[in-house]
């Protein structure tokens, strides 16, 4: 059973349709990076799958493990195993980051019918992978992403990646707005969550994060539509040719 | 006027003419001359004002009809006490000292006065006024404005009982004073007028917490005002917190006058009560003084809450900020009217004001007014109000992480709650205040938001000021 099958998904906000019919299937273990130029629908395929509620599912199916995706709510997607990182990560006062995540944890645990982790024991393991995004300590005990700068909230995304050890993590854009260093931190700490149990979605503007983040299966979508897919080398294609270049085409062709 | 608003309006003058007379031919201390001057004349101008109607500016978002009509009479003075127990329950753990009143009238059964640090002075106002007069005298009544605010008359010429408080010069007291104001039902709907004179001398420090409690559901007209004088250098932190029945109607006034460099802080936190009507009155009197006025109030149901606030500004250098949050759900209907008076002396005040608002259902309303008279040419003065709902894309990015809608919609309540509790200084009256707010955030219905594609409905916008 492969761990994500979206099968003919049409969706729309209001009367506009953003994705005109996606197929996609993705097994556990694989990295998916789906690229696309600006308009093209990747932050509102990142979105449903998260289960925004504001876009309106028109035709079409998605399984996670089997189960009907698009019938969870976002807290229930959460718990069975997606997690999304968001391309522009909100500031939420008067909750502390620490305090968020052990929520979270706990509230994910419950669900799979584990005990509850107390703040004695959440805090070391938050210690740990915190000092993989090389995120200070203290950047734990303020509100959730407040002043945090563009790399920080990028980084605290992946950090919350790591304490929540999803199935599915989708990848919004994370790469936008990083330099060379938060970049490779961001990398570094995706890298490590690699693994036979755990899919990973990278949806991407350019190919940059793919020299960090290689992955197994690329696929280029464009008003809606994904019109090819390829391994790795179809993004370098893309960098060098632009979107432009892509027609709706079968795999491996080379454009005129 | 309407007719019938008219005739009831006289009646309730008759009314409470007896209730009067009756209360001032035995008062406590009524032999005294100025204290039987200051009831009486404070009675004169509440008959020739009369209540508040919605005619009047800082009353345009009250309506006091439900108050104006209902036959309150004053409790009986064999009252019975509630238990001890209950009274445990609502104890602060490390007050120093507990002060308890029944309806307005002190109970020193189940109040607590061990362990009251040496310098400073906490007594019944009723035992003072027989004791030791002379020492309420150059303080008592000379603060409060009853000319303006006929709840105040009203207050000064029923007073009976309250808390004195007098701290001593230099002296610091850690450990919070805790008084506290319990309503009970005698039968018929019963009114009280707590009176408390705080008098908190040069340098001195001290923490005082007022708490308004109902033990039941009858219907109870409370009238609180406190006069809080603050000696040069002085810091005190002062504490109101009003959690009485929803049947309940209270009126309170916290008057403030702080010498030079006195620093004040007062906290104001609604929760219960039908109608609630809170008068923050500081008056900077000495150069360089500061005040922080914070404020929380949380209405649902049909709850009507009203902050006024009046800040005087009649010195230089002064600085006062004003930080009201308010919460409302369901019919709620919540006020801010933020004033700010800077007098031609004030020379380089520094005023600020901020009133946040949010609205939880389409039929909970603010109205939320500032009003500055400014009267001297260098001066810093800014207001600012948001009105809002709560963050949709807060809510979605907390329930992204796995936590269902109620816990995410709590959590972000509490957030904004705590805006308010994070100005109060460290220590056992935050702790206690802090939990207080947690439980009734908690308590709040749960529900989905009501959809309103333009995000706000006409009800909820009203008055704003500018957006900071």
């Amino acid at each position: 059973m492969s761990l994500l099958e979206i099968r003919n998904l049409h969706a729309k906000v209001g009367q506009h349709e953003i994705l005109k019919g996606i197929n996609l299937t993705v097994n556990a273990g694989e990295v998916h990076s789906i690229m696309g130029p600006n308009g093209s629908g990747k932050s509102t395929l990142a979105q449903v799958l998260a289960r925004r509620e504001s876009y309106d599912i028109t035709e079409g199916q998605i399984l996670f493990q089997g189960k009907d995706l698009l019938a969870m709510k976002p807290e229930e997607a959460a718990c069975e195993g997606v997690f999304m990182a968001f391309q522009y990560p909100v500031e939420i006062p008067g909750i502390t980051n620490a305090y968020f995540l052990r929520s979270a944890l706990n509230a994910v645990r419950k669900y799979r019918g584990l005990d509850e982790m107390d703040a004695v024991d959440f805090i070391p393991l938050l210690r740990e992978k915190a000092a993989l995004l090389e995120m200070d300590d203290k950047l734990m005990n303020r509100s959730v992403n407040e002043s945090f700068s563009g790399g920080e909230k990028k980084r605290n995304e992946i950090l919350q990646m790591a304490v929540l050890e999803p199935k599915l993590a989708i990848l919004d854009e994370t790469d936008s707005g990083l330099d060379i260093d938060a970049m490779r931190i961001v990398a570094r700490g995706v890298n490590a969550m690699r693994g036979p149990e755990r899919a990973m979605i990278l949806v991407t503007h350019y190919q940059r994060l793919l020299n960090y983040i290689v992955p197994d299966r690329v696929h280029v979508l464009m008003e809606g539509r994904i019109v090819s897919s390829g391994g790795p080398e179809l993004a370098r294609e893309l960098e060098e040719k632009g979107y432009g270049s892509r027609e709706p085409v079968t795999r491996g062709a080379v454009p005129a | 006027m309407s007719a019938t608003a008219g005739i009831r309006e006289s009646r309730a003058s008759d009314r409470y003419l007896g209730l009067f007379s009756q209360f001032n031919a035995s008062a406590p201390g009524n032999d005294l001359a100025w204290l039987r001057k200051l009831r009486e004349d404070a009675f004169v101008r509440f008959s020739e004002a009369g209540f508040p109607s919605t005619r009047d500016e800082d009353w345009r978002f009250t309506n006091l009809a439900p108050l104006v009509r209902t036959d309150f009479q004053r409790a009986s003075e064999s009252q019975r006490l509630p238990d001890a127990a209950r009274i445990a329950a609502l104890e602060i753990p490390k007050a120093a000292c507990q002060l308890v009143f029944i309806n307005g009238r002190f109970a020193p059964e189940l109040s607590r006065k061990e362990n009251v640090p040496a310098g400073i002075r906490v007594r019944s106002l009723a035992s003072q006024i027989g004791h030791n007069p002379e020492a309420l005298e150059p303080h008592l009544g000379g603060y409060l404005d009853t000319g303006r605010d006929p709840f105040a008359a009203l207050n000064t010429a029923f007073l009976e009982d309250g808390a004195y408080i007098h701290i001593r010069k230099g002296a610091v007291i850690e450990a919070p004073i805790s008084l506290l104001y319990i309503s009970l039902g005698d039968g018929a709907p019963v009114m009280s007028h707590p009176r408390n004179l705080i008098v908190a001398e040069e340098s001195s420090q001290a923490t005082i917490v007022e708490d308004y409690v109902s033990l039941d559901g009858a219907i109870a007209f409370c009238n609180a005002a406190t006069e809080l004088v603050v000696g040069d250098g002085a810091v005190v932190s002062h504490y109101r917190l009003e959690r009485e029945s929803a049947a309940a109607f209270h009126i309170s006034t916290l008057r403030v006058q702080q010498g030079a460099a006195a620093n004040v802080s007062s906290h104001s936190i609604l929760l219960g009560g039908a109608l609630v009507r809170n008068n923050v009155n500081p008056v900077l009197a000495g150069d360089g003084a500061e005040c922080l006025i914070n404020g929380l109030f949380i209405g649902a149901g049909h709850q009507h809450l009203d902050n006024y606030m009046l800040v005087e500004h009649r010195r230089p250098h002064c600085g006062s900020r004003q930080f009201y949050n308010g919460i409302l759900d369901d019919q709620a209907h919540g006020v801010f009217h933020g004033r700010i008076i800077v007098r031609r002396e004030a020379q380089k005040t520094d005023a600020k004001q901020t009133n946040r608002n949010l609205l939880l259902s389409d039929g909970a309303q603010i109205d939320t007014k500032p009003q500055l008279e400014i009267f001297a040419d260098d001066v810093k003065c800014t207001h600012g109000a948001t009105i809002g709902q709560i963050e949709e894309n807060a809510l979605f990015y907390l329930r992204s992480r796995g936590l269902d809608e109620a816990v995410a919609r709590r959590l972000l309540l509490l957030a904004f709650a705590s805006e308010c509790v994070d100005r109060m200084h460290e220590g056992s009256a935050r702790s206690f205040v802090a939990e207080i707010i947690q439980n009734r955030v908690f308590g709040m219905a749960q529900r989905s938001p009501s959809e309103s594609p333009a995000g706000l409905s006409a009800a909820g916008r009203r008055n704003l000021g500018e957006a900071l």
